[in-house]
Formats: structure tokens, C-alpha cells, sequence
């Protein structure tokens, strides 16, 4: 089988890539190694999507629903595979695809990447203790609540105050789930402030920030969970201790981008921990382009939504007969902990997504001859800023500063 | 004749499946709710080459032999061994002088091919190993296996060839005539039985105790391990270990079957009322930590996939205690199985029926006719050619819907996985893997649950983690 484009992952940096390509005349394969289309949006029942993009709140499945629909619109040049899996991509732009339908091979011209990003296993934490059930992350938690109709547990602790974290944490209250609190190791919340009005105070859970699981105690089912308050250098203070008597912990302690497949084809940026791209989406391969948060993580699916379609138009020029070269590199400097994309080229102005070291006032973000000051900044929320290509020319390498003023 | 084996450890499954090969009932009663889940679960999974032990020890008698089986025994039941060879790494005069020692004792324990390996041959064959280390023990022979599935595969053998066995049953007493046991007595029944053979892991003791039997007492080693991402699975190609100790073979460096790294074990003894303590520590996992650099100075620990700790039973003599009670005569145990358990255990197995039961018991053992040696284990569809998996996904679509996507393990190996006994979502990963990968679970946990709800034909909120009480999701949201 061939196809002009192979759309990897059918969440919203992929279904909007494969529109945006399917509206240049190419033909697509959409390959979902889910049942449905959309994602972990299909998961997210609770609304906050869409205000950038439609100018409107949606749910995440109304926002995966409005997709679908023109997926399905341009059924005649995108074919969408669920329930397929794309076991291996090789140098030759040959995919090895799995579905109960059938194992094949399809050849593509370029593909875009959009895997989206996994959660930080509880393992990774190597929290000390027992290994009872009663332990998800917050994605399983909010899988098994909103798409398999089950409640996770009776009593629970939230380890992590993203906005995923605290979400769960009104979702469980909401089905009758006592929440006991939300432990939080840095000294602020590690999601948007919205969410911490909207599910946390509203419901009067309370957040223990600078606090860390120190132990979680159970050997079948989770009993109890340890919690201590941490010094500066986030080690737990002895003589701290709080103890939870919770038969659930749900964590929401951070995402990784998916990028296994993509092993040694193309580059990865230390920072992100995602593929490392260009403002076009383009990686260091220059058939594989990548978008969404296997490529940093976003905060807004409407961010994720805007990449997606930008790698599907350049992917699409790019077999065209276009080329692109990855352009100069974008480093982060003074008070910026991540930025994205990684590389620019002038072809286009460039949309810069940055995340800062620390909470600060007042900063001035300076980015080559572009300046900008911005308040009330935390890292968990992200800055997006466009810079007219006039203001990046001639530079071999773009540093993002933010100067505390 | 009726044999009961007690516990479905290594041993016991090796033992039972080994007695299935003669004319007798087989009675293999574990009391968790699957086998393999004792000490068999958590131990560094390595087919030691046998130098280790000292001459004359029983360990010794049964490790070298007990490696050499596992080269026949793996083909028979399908599982998977790798012959990775290991070091033994000194980086001083003192430890290079034990690992002459080493060599010496190994060669008197029957280990073949072992030889010294200077620093250059070390790093062209190990080139992430610390520099400045000075020689090395090599064991050829040395490997890895996934010590739970020995066990799997065994039992399910052992089953195919009339194994009767019991899970979810705890022996709680024996009924008695005289001296002689006619009756192992469980929370749920009463088998009448001929002879006991006692391979009940850290709680051997205990057992014997019950049976009024020789016992050694036994207390919890504990082992805590770090696993690492498959990314790191080829960052070193054989085992590691440090220079040995009176106490320990130290923490090492492993790769796993599956591609991953394993770092560990500490060596913590507990007291003897601690056999269920499976937690991990601080001090324990940081103790791992400090230690591996010496060996592997440059391991990225933000690849950790999981900690835990595993319990391997020590007792005073630190030697396995094996034989037919004198006492009890119809009682044999197979108990003490400390480093290198694992390794010996196929040689202990045939030990006991060939020279323990027919020999010194006396008990005439006609071999069974249609003994079928060979079990296949569940079919990996992702290691299949595309011809022969297209042709599978055509017969059978769940061959080609990929559950777990991180090791790559499909709907129908899950539904296999059932079939041939797994209850649980631990059931299930140790047998194929799901789950066991980089994300632990996140994308496949809730569908293996409604897999298993599935084919069991039963509701979520039955299912458990591992055992009865591990419950994993509660009622439902929504009626």
C-alpha cells in the first residue's frame, strides 16, 4: 500500500495534520491505535477545550467530535485506520502497520508524527513502600471513570497539582470518591490557576504544596499514604510526616513525550525530552515531521491542534517538492526552562512556545530583535508569543531570554 | 501413589512436573493465586555458572548441573533463557586475588570454560563498564531467564500431563497416622496423600514444623532492584557482579530477557516474622544506586521503569536443605533455597525423584507412558514473519490488535494468557509481558481489565491486582 502522507496518531496535532494535508490535494493515512479517533481528548469530559481555537468551551470529545466530522469529510483522501498500531517505521519511509483487519506494509512520502505523550509511571517515582493496587495515574483513573464507567476507588489522595491532577480531583469528588487532598512538591500549583479555583477550591480539597509521598503502605489493596513537606532541594523534611488513610493515590506528576518509535531516525531535544523540530514541524529527518506533544508538551490542546496543522502543511509542500532546511537552532537562555520549536526557519513568522525556570512578576522576554514584557509567570503555564520573521533575521542562533524586571 | 508438592515456586513446579513423568497422582497446592509468586517473582532471574559455592557445599552439587539443564529444559517447555556469560569484576589486587580463588573452586565445582580476563578484553567486551576496573571472572555458562516463567511453563506442562493443581490453598495442618502423613490438610480441604514433598519457599520451615518433620529455620533476605528502560538494554551485555562477599554476591548489573536492566539486589536480613515484607526503602534503593556506578558509572536513572523488592529464604547453615525426613518418612524437603536456587532447581527435581524417592525411599516409580515433554509457550505475534502473521491475523482478527503497545503484546495473547490460567492482572502480565513496559500499564491496564472481565465472565470489580484482597476498581459511575 501507498499513500502520499502517513498521519501517525489520531489525537489533535494528528487529526489536524491530516486535514491540513488532505486540503492540499494529498492523500492521507491516518493511523489510530485506538478504537476512535481523538485521542486522550475522548477521555477529558470536562470542558476548557477549544476557547483559542473555536472561541468557544467545549468537552474534549465535543472538541475530538468537530474533528472526526471533517475527517470524515474528506473521506475520499483520507483514509482513517483505527485500531491500528504502527509497530515500526523504517528508513525506507516504510511503516509495518497492525490491525485485526489485516498486518502490512504501507510506503509513505513523509509522515507526521503525532503520538501525543505517556504519563510518568508510579514506578519511575521509586517511591519506597508497598506495591498494593489502588495506584493510577491520573489518565488511567480518568480512562476507567469516563470511558469505562468504573470507579477507581472510595477514598483517595492526588499526587501532582496539573491540571490533569486536579481535574481528577473534582472528577472523583463529583462521583462521590472522597478526595483527601492534592500533594503538590513544588511551592505553587503545577497547573493553570483556573483549575485551581474551578477544582479545588470550589470543592474544598485542600493542596498541600512543598509535599511529597513518601511512602505508601498496603500489600494487597493501598492503606495508607505517607506525605512529608520538602526543603528547597525538594528533599522530604523528617518530622513532617502526615499520614492519608486512602485506599486510591492517583498521580499526575508529569508526561513524556512518545517518541520510541522514532528511535535513532531522528533527534531528540534534551529539554523537552520531545523530537526536536523546526517552525515548519519538520524533524532532523527531513521526511519525518512531528507535532502535539510528542514534541513537547503543550498546555492547551488548541496549541497542539495549531502544530498539528502547521506540520501537515509543510509535510505537504514538502512532497510537493518544497524543501526545507531546518534552520538555525532556538536555545533557552536566562529564566527559560524549555522552549518550542526547537529550530527556525524564515519561512514563516515564528509562534514561540517557552516555559519559564521560576514564578516571576514581571519579565522581559527578548527573542533577537523582539522584545515583550509579560506578567505573572509560572513555569506550569506556557507563554505564547508570534515574532515577525523581520525581528529573526540574519541570526545563526535565536536565545530566548526572560530578563526579571 | 499420591505425591503433594507444596508450593508452586521453581522448585515445586520443577519437582512436580519432574514427578509427572512417572505413574503417580501429582498434587501441586500454592497458596497465592498463581504460581511463581513467592520467592520465585523477585530474585535477579540469573542461571548462575556455579563457582560461587563452596566445594563440597550442596549448593554447589546441584548449581553447575541445574545450569547445564536449563539448555534442554528451556526447548522442552519453551521459555526463554539467554547464555549472556558473566563477570566478576575486581578492581584491586585483594579482589583480583578472590577471583583466583574464584576460579579455582568453580573448576572443582565442575563449571566449564571459566577463565581470567584482563582489563582490555573486559572493556572490548563490556565497553560501559568503570575503567578502572583490573580483571574479570569469566563465566560463559552464566545466563538469564524470567524465573516465574520457569514456573508457568512447568506447571503448565505438568498440568498436560496430569498434574492436579491447587491455588488459593494454604496447608494449615497435616493429618497423621503414626509417624507417616496421610492427609495435607488446607483452609479448604483435606488431600489424602502418600508422600509430601515440602517446597514451600521462605515458609518451608513452618511447613515442616507442621508435619513435625527436620526443618532449618528460615529467615527474609531481602533484595530491593531498580529496572530500567529497555532503551538501556545493550548498555551492558552480561551479568556484573562485584567481587563477592561472605555475605552476598553483592548488587549487580543485569540485562533482562526482555531487553531492560536490572540493578540490585541489596542483602537485608530480616527476622523470620517478616516473610511478607516486600517493601522497598530509601536507604535500600539508594544503597543500589551508589553501588551499580561503581561498576556501570554512567546509568541514567530517569529511565527507571520500577523498584521493588523481592524475600530469597537464608537459613544459619546458608545452604539449601534437601532430603527425606527421618522423622516423618514419607515427608521430603526442599527448602533453604537461597542463590542459586533458581540455577539448581531443575537438578534438585530430578535429585528427588530419581534418587530421593526411588532410592532412598524406596518408592517404585514406573515411568508413565505418554509423558509429553514439550509445551508450547504463548505464540509472541510481533516476533512472527509478516507472511505467518498476516496469516494469523486472517484466522484469529485479535492477533492483530496490539493491547500493550510498549512490548508489543496482542489481544489474542492476553486471551491465551487466560486460557491457560491467568486470573489476575498480575496473571496476565507475567505471562505475556503486558503491562511489564515503559508506561507500566497506563494505555493497557483498563483494557486488559475488560479483557479479563470478558473471558472470564465476570464483572470488573471481581478482578484483582494479585491477590484477594487487591481490588482494582469499585462499583461502577454510572448505572
Amino acid at each position: 500500500m501507498k499513500t502520499d502522507v502517513l498521519v501517525i496518531g489520531a489525537g489533535a496535532a494528528g487529526m489536524a495534520a491530516a486535514i491540513a494535508a488532505a486540503k492540499r490535494n494529498l492523500k492521507v493515512v491516518i493511523a489510530e491505535r485506538d478504537e476512535i479517533t481523538g485521542g486522550i481528548l475522548n477521555q477529558c469530559i470536562h470542558n476548557g477545550f477549544g476557547l483559542h481555537y473555536f472561541r468557544e468551551e467545549l468537552t474534549g470529545p465535543e472538541y475530538a467530535e468537530r474533528f472526526r466530522e471533517q475527517l470524515s469529510r474528506y473521506a475520499g483522501a483520507i483514509d482513517v485506520l483505527n485500531d491500528c498500531h504502527v509497530l515500526r517505521l523504517n528508513r525506507d519511509r516504510t511503516a509495518l502497520l497492525v490491525s485485526p483487519k489485516n498486518v502490512f506494509e504501507l510506503e509513505a512520502k513523509v509522515v507526521v508524527y503525532a503520538a501525543g505523550a505517556r504519563e510518568r509511571p508510579f514506578g519511575s517515582l521509586m517511591i519506597p513502600g508497598d506495591r498494593p493496587s489502588g495506584i493510577f495515574t491520573a489518565g488511567v483513573a480518568q480512562r476507567l471513570m469516563n470511558i469505562d464507567n468504573r470507579k477507581v476507588g472510595r477514598k483517595a489522595l492526588i499526587v501532582g497539582s496539573g491540571d490533569i491532577g486536579m481535574i481528577m480531583a473534582r472528577r472523583l469528588t463529583l462521583e462521590g470518591i472522597e478526595v483527601v487532598g492534592v500533594v503538590e512538591r513544588l511551592p505553587y500549583p503545577g497547573g493553570l490557576l483556573r483549575n485551581v479555583i474551578q477544582c479545588l477550591k470550589d470543592f474544598n480539597i485542600p493542596l498541600y504544596l512543598s509535599s511529597t509521598v513518601v511512602e505508601v503502605k498496603g500489600s494487597e489493596r493501598l492503606e495508607e499514604v505517607v506525605v512529608a513537606s520538602v526543603d528547597e532541594q525538594f528533599r522530604p523534611i523528617p518530622g513532617t510526616e502526615k499520614s492519608f488513610k486512602v485506599d486510591t493515590l492517583v498521580l499526575s506528576v508529569g508526561l513524556i513525550p512518545q517518541v520510541e518509535m522514532l528511535n535513532g531516525l531522528v533527534t531528540l531535544d534534551k529539554r523537552t525530552r520531545g523530537i526536536a523540530c523546526s517552525n515548519t514541524g519538520q524533524s532532523s529527518n527531513e521526511w519525518i515531521f512531528a507535532a502535539g506533544n510528542c514534541t513537547a508538551v503543550f498546555d492547551l490542546v488548541d496549541y497542539v491542534t495549531k502544530e498539528g496543522e502547521r506540520a501537515g502543511e509543510y509535510a505537504s509542500r514538502y512532497v510537493n517538492g518544497e524543501r526545507f532546511s531546518l534552520g538555525v537552532p532556538i536555545v533557552p537562555g536566562e529564566n527559560v526552562m524549555l522552549t518550542f520549536p526547537n529550530y527556525y526557519n524564515d519561512v514563516d513568522d515564528l509562534t514561540l512556545y517557552l516555559r519559564c525556570k521560576k514564578p516571576m512578576e514581571k519579565a522581559l522576554l527578548k527573542v533577537g530583535g523582539f522584545e515583550k514584557t509579560f506578567e505573572d509567570l509560572i513555569p506550569s503555564e506556557m507563554i505564547v508569543v508570534k515574532i515577525p520573521k523581520q525581528k529573526l533575521s540574519n541570526l545563526d542562533r535565536i536565545e530566548v531570554k526572560l530578563e526579571e524586571v | 501413589m499420591r505425591v503433594a508438592v507444596i508450593g508452586a515456586g521453581v522448585v515445586g513446579s520443577l519437582i512436580a512436573r519432574e514427578l509427572c513423568k512417572y505413574d503417580v497422582e501429582v498434587l501441586l497446592i500454592e497458596k497465592n493465586l498463581d504460581v511463581g509468586w513467592g520467592v520465585t517473582k523477585a530474585n535477579s532471574a540469573i542461571l548462575h555458572a556455579g563457582y560461587d559455592d563452596p566445594v563440597g557445599s550442596v549448593r554447589a552439587r546441584f548449581c553447575s548441573v541445574g545450569n547445564a539443564m536449563y539448555t534442554e529444559l528451556s526447548r522442552e517447555l519453551d521459555f526463554e533463557i539467554k547464555r549472556t556469560g558473566s563477570y566478576v569484576l575486581a578492581f584491586n589486587d585483594e579482589e583480583t586475588a578472590v577471583l583466583h580463588k574464584l576460579l579455582v573452586q568453580g573448576e572443582k565445582n565442575g563449571v566449564p570454560n571459566l577463565s581470567i580476563h584482563d582489563r582490555e578484553t573486559i572493556l572490548s567486551r563490556e565497553p560501559r563498564i568503570n575503567p578502572e576496573v583490573k580483571m574479570g571472572l569469566w563465566a560463559p555458562t552464566a545466563g538469564i531467564t524470567e524465573p516465574w516463567m520457569v514456573a508457568i511453563a512447568a506447571v503448565e506442562n505438568a498440568l498436560e500431563n496430569g498434574l492436579k493443581l491447587f491455588l488459593n490453598e494454604e496447608v494449615v495442618d497435616f493429618e497423621k497416622q503414626g509417624n507417616r502423613i496421610v492427609g495435607v490438610i488446607t483452609n479448604k480441604q483435606v488431600h489424602r496423600v502418600d508422600v509430601v514433598i515440602n517446597a514451600a519457599g521462605l515458609f518451608a520451615d513452618e511447613v515442616a514444623k507442621l508435619a513435625g518433620a527436620e526443618y532449618v529455620p528460615l529467615h527474609p533476605r531481602k533484595g530491593q532492584y531498580i529496572l530500567l528502560d529497555k532503551k538501556l538494554g545493550n548498555s551492558v551485555r552480561s551479568v556484573i557482579f562485584p567481587t563477592p562477599t561472605e555475605k552476598s554476591k553483592g548488587i549487580l548489573v543485569l540485562p533482562t530477557i526482555d531487553g531492560g536492566l536490572l540493578l540490585g539486589p541489596t542483602a537485608e536480613d530480616l527476622p523470620s516474622d517478616r516473610k511478607n515484607d516486600l517493601t522497598t526503602t530509601n536507604e535500600g534503593i539508594q544503597s543500589v544506586k551508589d553501588f551499580v556506578l561503581k561498576l556501570v558509572p554512567e546509568i541514567d536513572f530517569s529511565l527507571v521503569v520500577k523498584t521493588f523488592a523481592g524475600l530469597r529464604p537464608e537459613s544459619p547453615q546458608k545452604d539449601f536443605f534437601i532430603g527425606k525426613s527421618e522423622i516423618v518418612p514419607n515427608f521430603v524437603n526442599a527448602m533453604a533455597m537461597r542463590s542459586p536456587g533458581l540455577t539448581a532447581a531443575p537438578a534438585i527435581a530430578k535429585y528427588i525423584a530419581e534418587e530421593v524417592l526411588q532410592q532412598q525411599m524406596r518408592i517404585n516409580l514406573t515411568t508413565k507412558k505418554g509423558f509429553k515433554p514439550e509445551r508450547k509457550g504463548i505464540r509472541k505475534y510481533a516476533e512472527l514473519s509478516l507472511e505467518e502473521w498476516q496469516r494469523a491475523v486472517k484466522e484469529n482478527p485479535s492477533a492483530g490488535r496490539m493491547i500493550c503497545f510498549c512490548n508489543e503484546v496482542t489481544e489474542a495473547e492476553i486471551v491465551e494468557a487466560i486460557r491457560r490460567g491467568a486470573r489476575t492482572l498480575d496473571g496476565v502480565k507475567f505471562r505475556t509481558r503486558a503491562m511489564f513496559g515503559r508506561c507500566q500499564g497506563d494505555f493497557c491496564m483498563s483494557k486488559i481489565l475488560k479483557i479479563l472481565e470478558r473471558e472470564l465472565k465476570t464483572d470488573a470489580s471481581q478482578i484483582v491486582l494479585k491477590s484477594p484482597n487487591s481490588w482494582v476498581v469499585d462499583g461502577k459511575v454510572r448505572e
